[in-house]
């Protein structure tokens, strides 16, 4: 693929080549490394370690040592337990309202923004493009701006407070960047397979179907990684456009370690957050090369 | 762009309208959110604006006066001098760290992949996430202050979440954690597509490597410095869920951001028309960063 | 009607005969924390028990800072709960205007609520031109100073009985190690306290004319200026207390981290759930131990308009049982909060709430600054007040001019 070969991991890396391992020209290099890599892998260690602990060795000990006794009751606590109000479910409640936010979301946006994608691309007809740029607009305005006739459209649609209303909302925010995406990816296929689809007398489902569709699973996982994050991360619309048995995880997440009863349970704070951050971490670990991909690409044409 | 048209329907229905239909029908979406969501939103909103709208809008035009009771209100002033030195600071220093990360990742070392995973996972993690974690490691009780402190210095202080002179600068450490990864991802796909030749005549003829990277890497990559650029400071005007998570605003309205005014007026406050003029406030903000970085990529598709 | 339904429901042996009658209601509401969880729970019972419908707890955690939004975006976007929570006052005023709230005059007149609530002016407070639209269910009053003994007794000293005493016992507590004054970091609480000190220390009438005519003369003149001065050494006082929630604050007494609080009576109902006795464990003094005065804060419920006769039906059934003797007895013995009838039985009452039963008796009132002031302007006050009290270096008199300023433009 044309597209993969301009993005990071794709090519080899340059520069000269290390002589010897222990060289002080390395021992600064892999030192700075180093340091910058605490910086980022302190936050993760620091909740692991808490999440294991149990209030009266927080409360004693430092936040960076090693737990002494290894506890999982916050983490039952905080998955099952937890409570906002006089619902004491935990995060598991959150947990599935956001899977059910996001595999509706997910499977809708993505559709649109390949069609949509497929259109601009191979069909466009008068006006296509005017509309493309218009769509690309819309990804730069603040979501402030657009947060209140959001609740108006909604209310007309009779979807407000429901999960069907929050689908909607995440597909509209999500169309300018995967439009784009699927858009550009369409366009550098190569051109010849369509003009002979065209003489086997295929249409515009029968080639978007049988020809587009199978050729371009590389960018439906990007396009899909981009969703399942952006979706899970969601606060600001879970918060407005949701009641609270619907709140995304985010959302749950928020409420039970920012309003405490009585003391402050810091181990089940981490358990929920560190529960809370699994699913796009997970997605980040295992896609790997296509995360980076999906981030990058969004990124730069976003 | 230049790409020549494909897929015109060999034999062409009588009426236009009708013409390429399917495609059509499959563009409403577009047309409906972008017209009807993104177009027609920002003008209602805009528009109310201008009115007295309380906890339900309603046309009653007052003119420029929530604009006027904006500017003089001092929550608002404070959000904006927020968001204006959070986002420099965290330009510069993104820009920097994630220039400097990629460079490193570039110099062919082992374990490429492992660090630059450790760079960017943080990015997978929602802004909430971010918050509270930073919000356990900066405690003054429990985190880094009191883990310095029972190391021998009684009388070290670092509480920037306690403190209306630090608090942004807690609120930078965990925006620049979240973030930087992604603008060493782009930076090092920046890096990556600079000629192998051009590292090659820099070694012969005796340039340092620092030097290679700052009078000719540097500016061949002006493209992509200013796609990271775009990239952040939207991305900054938009800062919200970190400080809802971190701060709540406080202490006091030390870290209150734009967003958080436009959600408590139109929310808490009841007071939609001045919601409406801070949201447009907003949109002219962007607006000024983007026109600019508009013309400019319309420029260079000219040439 | 009601009788039939029930008597069905009860001889029915089939319960999905009752069924079809029974209604989810859902009720929302921002009690939280521990004793106000438990108050709910009460009237969750009563519900259940005496009627076939169920009551849907829609608790939304966080303040009413954070809860009213989600709520009145619930109303105005069609997606109606069937019973809300929102204070006394004007904060559904705008939704009552629009016709989204049930119109309850009916069930008012049958069962005489203008006989049985009192103070009546917490009826009129739901009130919109001679229309009903909502319950009054309990008064709170911002006016008390909680004291922790505990506290007092590790560093030795007495336990004040006025604010001076307060002030006065504060350098003991510092060297014991202690918090004089604990404050929880949100805006409605600094607000909250400096309306306390307000009424204390400006007297009645001037705060009388500062929150109700709206006089900003007076806000800014002598009498609040020895508020504002009062304020900042109360401000000396918070600025080791460095958390967020009112619940938090109030643990810091309850465990004896800290001396005092000023916050509303329903802090009784941690102390409470935490098995403390008043004036044993902790004493309280209203209006600072200075203006013995109670101000009729408190909740109300709104049942928004739903079109469905049976929601109605069962709207109707919980706003009457709300105002039920039984049920205003059973929620605020937990809740910490006054009843809304002087005709209730509170034996069961502790010491700080008979207190604030006799102040109200005695007709020492007034009303809370949420009856007075818009939503609106309250917030720019809260802005104003949370910096003031974050920031050491903010002067007294730069936050009563800018306080006179936004007094002059409240609506």
């Amino acid at each position: 693929m044309t597209a993969a070969a301009n993005l990071p991991g794709a090519v080899t890396p340059r520069g000269t080549k290390p002589k010897t391992v222990f060289a002080p020209r390395n021992i600064m290099l892999y030192g700075t490394l180093l340091i910058f890599s605490m910086y980022y892998l302190l936050p993760l260690y620091v909740m692991i370690v808490t999440s294991l602990k149990d209030m009266a060795e927080i409360r004693m000990g430092n936040v960076f040592s090693p737990p002494v006794e290894i506890t999982f009751a916050p983490w039952v606590k905080a998955w099952a337990e937890a409570c906002t109000g006089i619902n004491c479910d935990g995060l598991s409640r959150g947990f599935w309202n956001s899977v059910r936010i996001l595999i509706p979301s997910l499977i809708i946006s993505v559709s649109i923004a390949a069609l949509t994608g497929y259109v601009l691309a191979c069909w466009r007809f008068k006006g296509s493009e005017i509309f493309f740029g218009i769509l690309l607009l819309g990804a730069f305005i603040p979501y402030q701006v657009l947060l209140y006739p959001l609740v108006i459209i909604l209310r007309e649609l009779g979807l407000f407070g429901s999960l069907w209303g929050l689908v909607l909302v995440h597909t509209i925010f999500a169309m300018p960047i995967n439009v784009l995406l699927f858009r550009n990816y369409f366009v550098a296929l190569p051109e010849e397979l369509f003009k002979a689809a065209r003489v086997d007398g295929a249409g515009f489902w029968g080639i978007f179907f049988r020809i587009v569709i199978p050729m371009s699973l590389p960018i439906f996982v990007v396009s899909g990684i981009i969703q399942v994050t952006g979706i899970w991360n969601d606060f600001l619309f879970g918060v407005v456009y949701t009641r609270p048995e619907n709140y995304p995880m985010t959302v749950q997440l928020n409420n039970i370690v920012n309003s405490v009863q009585g003391v402050q349970e810091y181990n089940v704070n981490m358990a929920a957050t560190l529960l809370t951050g699994l699913v796009p971490l997970v997605v980040y670990f295992f896609s790997g090369r296509l995360f980076v991909r999906g981030i990058a690409a969004g990124a730069v044409k976003g | 762009m230049s790409r020549a048209r494909r897929g015109t329907a060999p034999v062409r229905p009588p009426i236009r309208l009708f013409r390429n239909l399917s495609s059509k029908i499959a563009a409403i979406p577009m047309v409906l959110v972008g017209l009807g969501v993104f177009v027609g939103g920002t003008i209602w909103t805009v528009v109310y604006s201008f009115t007295d709208s309380r906890l339900l809008p309603r046309l009653q035009f007052v003119g420029f006066e929530q604009y006027e009771r904006l500017w003089s209100t001092r929550r608002w002033l404070v959000s904006i001098e927020n968001l204006a030195i959070y986002g420099i600071v965290s330009l510069v220093f993104t820009m920097c760290l994630g220039f400097l990360l990629a460079a490193l990742l570039d110099r062919k070392i082992r374990f490429e992949d492992t660090f630059r995973t450790i760079f960017l996972y943080p990015f997978a993690l929602s802004f909430i996430v971010t918050g509270l974690v930073w919000q356990w490691l900066l405690n003054p009780d429990f985190g880094i202050q009191s883990v310095v402190r029972s190391m021998g210095f009684p009388n070290f202080n670092f509480d920037p979440l306690y403190n209306s002179d630090l608090v942004l600068i807690g609120l930078l450490i965990a925006g620049l954690w979240q973030g930087t990864g992604l603008i060493m991802v782009i930076m090092l796909a920046g890096l990556r597509s600079i000629d192998e030749d051009i590292w090659k005549a820099t070694r012969v003829d005796g340039i340092p490597i620092w030097k290679t990277y700052i009078i000719v890497i540097i500016p061949m990559m002006k493209p992509v410095f200013v796609t990271a650029l775009v990239l952040v400071t939207s991305g900054i005007v938009k800062l919200y869920d970190l400080v809802v998570a971190m701060t709540s605003g406080g202490p006091g309205i030390s870290s209150e951001v734009p967003a958080k005014y436009v959600y408590d007026t139109l929310f808490t406050r009841q007071n939609l028309g001045q919601g409406f003029a801070a949201s447009t406030m907003m949109l002219v903000t962007v607006a000024i960063i983007l026109i600019p970085w508009a013309y400019m990529q319309f420029r260079e598709k000219r040439q | 009607m009601k009788k039939t339904l029930s008597l069905l429901a009860t001889t029915s042996l089939i319960s999905a005969g009752s069924a079809a009658c029974a209604v989810d209601l859902e009720v929302t509401h921002w009690w939280t924390s521990g004793g106000e969880a438990a108050a709910v729970a009460e009237f969750a019972r009563l519900f259940n028990e005496n009627t076939e419908h169920t009551w849907v707890d829609g608790a939304i955690a966080g303040a009413g800072g954070t809860a009213r939004p989600i709520m009145i975006g619930r109303i105005t976007g069609g997606d109606p709960m069937g019973a809300t929570q929102f204070n006394h006052g004007r904060q559904a005023e705008e939704l009552v205007e629009a016709g989204l709230m049930l119109d309850l005059t009916d069930l008012a007149e049958e069962e005489d609520w203008r006989d049985i609530v009192n103070p009546p002016s917490l009826l009129d407070s739901c009130t919109l031109d001679g229309r009903i639209y909502c319950v009054p269910i309990n008064i709170h009053s911002w006016q008390w100073l909680w004291l922790s003994h505990q506290a007092y007794e590790e560093a030795g000293v007495d336990v004040p009985t006025n604010w001076d005493e307060f002030v006065a016992a504060a350098p003991a507590l510092e060297e014991a190690g202690k918090i004089p004054l604990a404050m929880g970091g949100q805006p409605w609480q600094q607000n909250g306290a400096f309306g306390v000190m307000a009424i204390a220390l400006a007297g009645i009438e001037a705060w009388e004319a500062v929150n109700v005519d709206q006089n900003a003369e007076v806000a800014a003149g002598p009498e609040f200026a020895r508020v504002f001065e009062a304020a900042a050494e109360a401000r000396a006082l918070s600025a080791r207390s460095n958390v967020q929630d009112w619940n938090q604050a109030t643990n810091m007494l309850i465990t004896g981290q800290a001396g005092g609080q000023i916050m509303g009576d329903w802090a009784q109902g941690e102390f409470q759930v935490a098995g403390l006795v008043a004036g044993e464990d902790y004493s309280c003094l209203p209006g600072l131990g200075v203006n013995e005065i109670i101000s009729t804060g408190g909740d109300a419920f709104y049942f928004p308009k739903i079109d469905n006769a049976e929601t109605e039906a069962a709207q109707l059934e919980l706003a009457s049982l709300m105002l039920s003797q039984e049920a205003q007895v059973a929620f605020n013995l937990k809740k910490g909060s006054l009843p809304v009838r002087g005709d209730v039985d509170l034996e069961a009452a502790n010491d700080c709430m008979k207190r604030g039963l006799e102040i109200l008796a005695s007709g020492n009132i007034l009303p809370d600054a949420n009856q007075t002031l818009s939503p609106d302007t309250q917030g720019q006050i809260e802005d104003m007040m949370t910096e003031f009290w974050s920031d050491q270096n903010y002067t007294a008199e730069d936050a009563q001019r800018l306080y006179a300023e936004i007094i002059a433009r409240a609506d």
